[in-house]
């Protein structure tokens, strides 16, 4: 290991605090061993390429933060994701006729999906919250019914976006500005509302209260059914976003898109720290988290060390670690 | 004061003593809580443990189960010195403690629950037969008419605990220690109880039983030990010791030295809450009034519904029948929120499970319940809670080792001074403190007593339910107590006594019958 010396702590104090700063070494860490395998790694080109994929888990796993923090879950991220591009592809293919390829057909397919992805996290919230059943079963539901919907939408097979719209939509998300691309700064302005309604707002406090005991929230005045449903539409929100900056990507929707989101979500939220039974959570971690599940994939791109195939292990070796690391006990001793 | 107990020590020790303890002495963290005490339980007897809140009998019954280990001391088990396994596991040697809080496996049955952890297995198959035929033998033994099949969700909290006790006999406990078993019990599941104890007590069974009903200790033990301030007093046979005795032994000083003075009310005062016949589930047509500057206690026994009333005016408990007027304004609140806003605000006896959240530092417990003063449009003013909680640190006296503490490694009597803080940020002018000194040390008690007082002095209204009755005498200007959902009388100036409040609880003296 290229690394050591430098961060032995002295004497004094010598408690890292895991919690605190764990997905940020886990995270040089990988950096470093990226660029030891290939100095690639570090080049413009694959930072920019690493942040740009990481920006749609990335998105939704701050909505999942929210959602996760105030005690709930949320497992049809990913097919509601996929409903989405189903539904906005339809939407703007019809369109073409009425409004041409203009950018209007665009916004109106973008806004029809923001709107569809609050409903679909109100439908969520409002199941948990007044029809009183669990998130997992109620999410669980959902993540049939919208898996199906964009299969009967696409007949088994894939929904395209009309060729005549593609060009219009492109640059959504291959153009940049100021050298940084479209959805990295989606992915940044995220980043930031999210950090701030959790750690600045009464909102945010909220949901750490509801998570960490739902009864002290009720005796503390606070509408706990009110907080919860708006999580889960905050949720559908950052899915909805997510989905507008990833259908220009490939054009297309099918029973294959977003397959496995919702689980790369909790996971990057839980590599970064939040609880997941609630009552903590933490937005920067989460954006650290989604950085390591993609760079984790990233690196064995870059490697013949360990096949490609071995993704999925990687990644759930680290989750793992991750929450191990989190959860001993390192009062005292110093690692090493 | 050492009058620990070497008195005991140096008795002889009889052949019978089945569990001893020797100057016992336990400590969390820096707080002591118990100094030296000794104490000894011989087969066949209940020895009973009586004591005010906080006097220790709780730890002291953990350490001799083996849930607590002590700072010192030494326990001594069939004559031999013992460490007793934690977490329970001290009933594998027979000596079993019924939590309080029962711990059975709610959606499991009676069997199931009963050999829990030694089911009867052939090969690994279980003896369904075996185990069913057993358990309607304990069952019987214990006189209890259900049937080993009923899942333990479907039975009365009585029933539960007779269940306790048949587990318990199930595995040979040859000593039952038991926390209030009559707290949550009826008159009539209470006497089904103690036929029970008395048939243990004949089978040899060393029964230790801690309770705050003096009558019952009186009827249903052989000895009493007596604890205060987590010193031993005495261990003296029941027979001969008459309740006077007992509870001057448990409180054992002047009650003027932990009020403080209250003053007059005043008569023509606003009426600050008005209730009229207010119903819920468990709760009939309840009516009272108010006023301001007033403390008004609420006695009555576990279960009267003295807690349910004040959740239903603060909109925790869905209402029936019934009007809410506050300060001349009429209206019912669906939420905390607006009672909140009405002015009113409920402090919950629940601590750790209602009161604060237990992972999260003094500040944001704080602030949690008045946030909205604390934010503008949604933001939140880090500042200004900043300098609420260090007034509230001052105001109350709440002493932490640092200001970062979680609320789950304060003491107690910090914890409450902290959940006093929170619903104080909320500027009440009606607040309803439920148990406002449970489980905390008698200074904390003062100082908890005196803000109220002071509360009262500056015209707030104040509510204050409480289960120990010289808490509710010595602090309330009215006493009302409830029985069975309703009031069952309103007790002024020199009527509120212990004896009063008593034949109220118990039905005794009825002022006006209901339906």
């Amino acid at each position: 290991m290229p690394d050591t010396a430098q961060t032995q702590p002295a004497s004094n104090k010598p408690k890292i605090d895991l919690k605190m700063y764990g997905p940020a070494i886990a995270l040089a860490l990988l950096c470093i061993l990226g660029f030891s395998l290939n100095t690639a790694f570090l080049s413009e080109g694959n930072i920019t390429n690493l942040l740009t994929r990481s920006a749609f888990i990335g998105i939704i796993a701050v909505g999942a933060t929210f959602v996760i923090t105030a005690g709930g879950i949320d497992l049809s991220v990913g097919s509601m994701a996929a409903a989405i591009a189903g539904v906005m592809i339809i939407l703007m293919n019809s369109l073409i006729d009425v409004l041409g390829t203009g950018t209007l057909t665009v916004v109106i397919g973008a806004t029809s999906a923001i709107i569809l992805g609050a409903l679909a996290g109100l439908a969520n919230g409002l199941l948990t919250t007044k029809g009183k059943i669990e998130a997992f079963i109620v999410t669980l539901g959902t993540m049939g019914i919208f898996r199906s919907l964009v299969t009967y939408f696409a007949d088994g097979g894939t929904l395209s976006l009309s060729f005549e719209i593609r060009g219009t939509y492109r640059p959504v998300y291959y153009e940049s500005i100021l050298g940084v691309p479209i959805p990295v700064w989606v992915f940044i302005m995220v980043a930031i509302s999210g950090w701030f309604l959790m750690n600045r707002t009464t909102f945010g406090r909220y949901c750490t209260a509801i998570g960490s005991n739902e009864h002290v929230a009720q005796y503390s005045a606070i509408n706990v059914n009110k907080i919860k449903t708006w999580t889960y539409v905050i949720q559908g929100l950052c899915v909805a976003l997510a989905t507008v900056i990833y259908v220009p990507r490939l054009g297309s929707a099918s029973s294959s898109t977003g397959v496995l989101w919702e689980l790369e979500a909790i996971a990057a939220v839980i590599i970064g720290g939040t609880v997941l039974k609630g009552g903590y959570g933490r937005i920067g971690g989460t954006i650290l988290g989604a950085l390591i599940l993609t760079t984790i994939g990233n690196i064995l791109n870059f490697t013949d060390l360990v096949s490609n195939y071995l993704n999925g292990t990687m990644q759930g070796l680290i989750i793992i670690v991750a929450v191990w690391l989190q959860r001993a006990d390192w009062g005292g001793k110093s690692k090493t | 004061m050492d009058r620990g107990g070497s008195m005991l020590v140096e008795n002889p020790i009889a052949s019978d003593v089945l569990l001893r303890a020797e100057s016992l002495s336990k400590s969390f963290g820096t707080v002591p809580v118990l100094f030296s005490v000794s104490f000894d339980l011989k087969a066949g007897e209940v020895h009973a443990l009586i004591g005010e809140n906080g006097a220790g009998k709780s730890t002291l019954m953990k350490i001799m189960s083996g849930f607590h280990s002590p700072t010192s001391g030494r326990i001594f088990y069939n004559g031999e010195a013992v460490t007793l396994p934690p977490n329970g596991q001290a009933e594998a040697l027979g000596i079993v403690l019924i939590h309080q809080e029962l711990n059975l496996a709610e959606q499991m049955t009676v069997t199931e629950n009963i050999f829990l952890g030694r089911e009867i297995a052939k090969n690994g198959i279980l003896d369904k037969s075996a185990m069913h035929k057993r358990v309607v033998q304990i069952l019987d033994s214990v006189g209890l008419d259900i049937s080993p099949d009923t899942r333990i969700s479907q039975l009365s909290i009585a029933e539960k605990q007779m269940v306790e006790i048949a587990k318990a006999m199930s595995r040979n406990a040859r000593v039952l220690i038991m926390d209030e078993p009559t707290a949550v019990l009826t008159e009539a599941e209470t006497r089904i109880l103690f036929t029970q104890v008395d048939r243990l007590r004949k089978q040899g069974v060393a029964i230790m039983f801690v309770s705050h009903k003096l009558h019952e200790v009186s009827e249903i033990s052989d000895r009493v030990t007596i604890l205060r301030d987590g010193q031993w007093i005495a261990t003296r046979p029941t027979k001969g010791l008459a309740l006077d005795e007992m509870a001057r032994m448990m409180v054992g000083r002047e009650l003027s030295d932990l009020y403080p003075p209250i003053a007059e009310t005043d008569i023509d005062a606003d009426v600050a809450l008005r209730v009229d016949g207010l119903s819920t589930q468990n709760i009939h047509n309840v009516s009272f009034e108010l006023r301001s500057g007033e403390i008004l206690g609420f006695s009555g026994l576990v279960g009267s519904g003295r807690t349910e009333v004040f959740e239903a005016i603060c909109g925790l408990v869905p209402m029936r029948n019934g009007s809410i007027t506050t300060f001349g304004q009429s209206g019912r609140f669906a939420t905390v929120a607006q009672a909140r806003n009405a002015g009113i605000v409920y402090l919950t006896k629940d601590r750790k499970g209602k009161g604060l959240l237990l992972q999260e530092g003094m500040q944001t417990n704080l602030t949690l319940l008045a946030l909205p003063q604390f934010a503008k449009r949604l933001m939140l003013n880090k500042k200004q809670e900043e300098a609420a909680l260090a007034r509230a640190v001052r105001r109350f006296d709440i002493r932490a080792r640092d200001p970062n503490v979680l609320a789950k490694d304060m003491s107690g009597g910090n914890q409450q001074k902290l959940l006093l803080a929170k619903v104080m940020e909320a500027n009440p002018k009606i607040v309803i403190i439920d148990e406002p000194t449970r489980g905390i040390d008698v200074g904390t008690k003062q100082q908890i007593y005196h803000f109220i007082a002071a509360l009262a002095a500056e015209g707030v209204s104040i509510v204050v339910i409480s289960s120990e009755m010289p808490e509710v005498i010595g602090i309330s200007h009215r006493v009302i107590v409830m029985r069975d959902g309703q009031i069952a009388g309103t007790l002024t100036g020199d009527a509120i006594n212990e004896t009063q409040i008593v034949r109220y609880a118990a039905g005794l003296n009825e002022e006006k019958m209901h339906a």
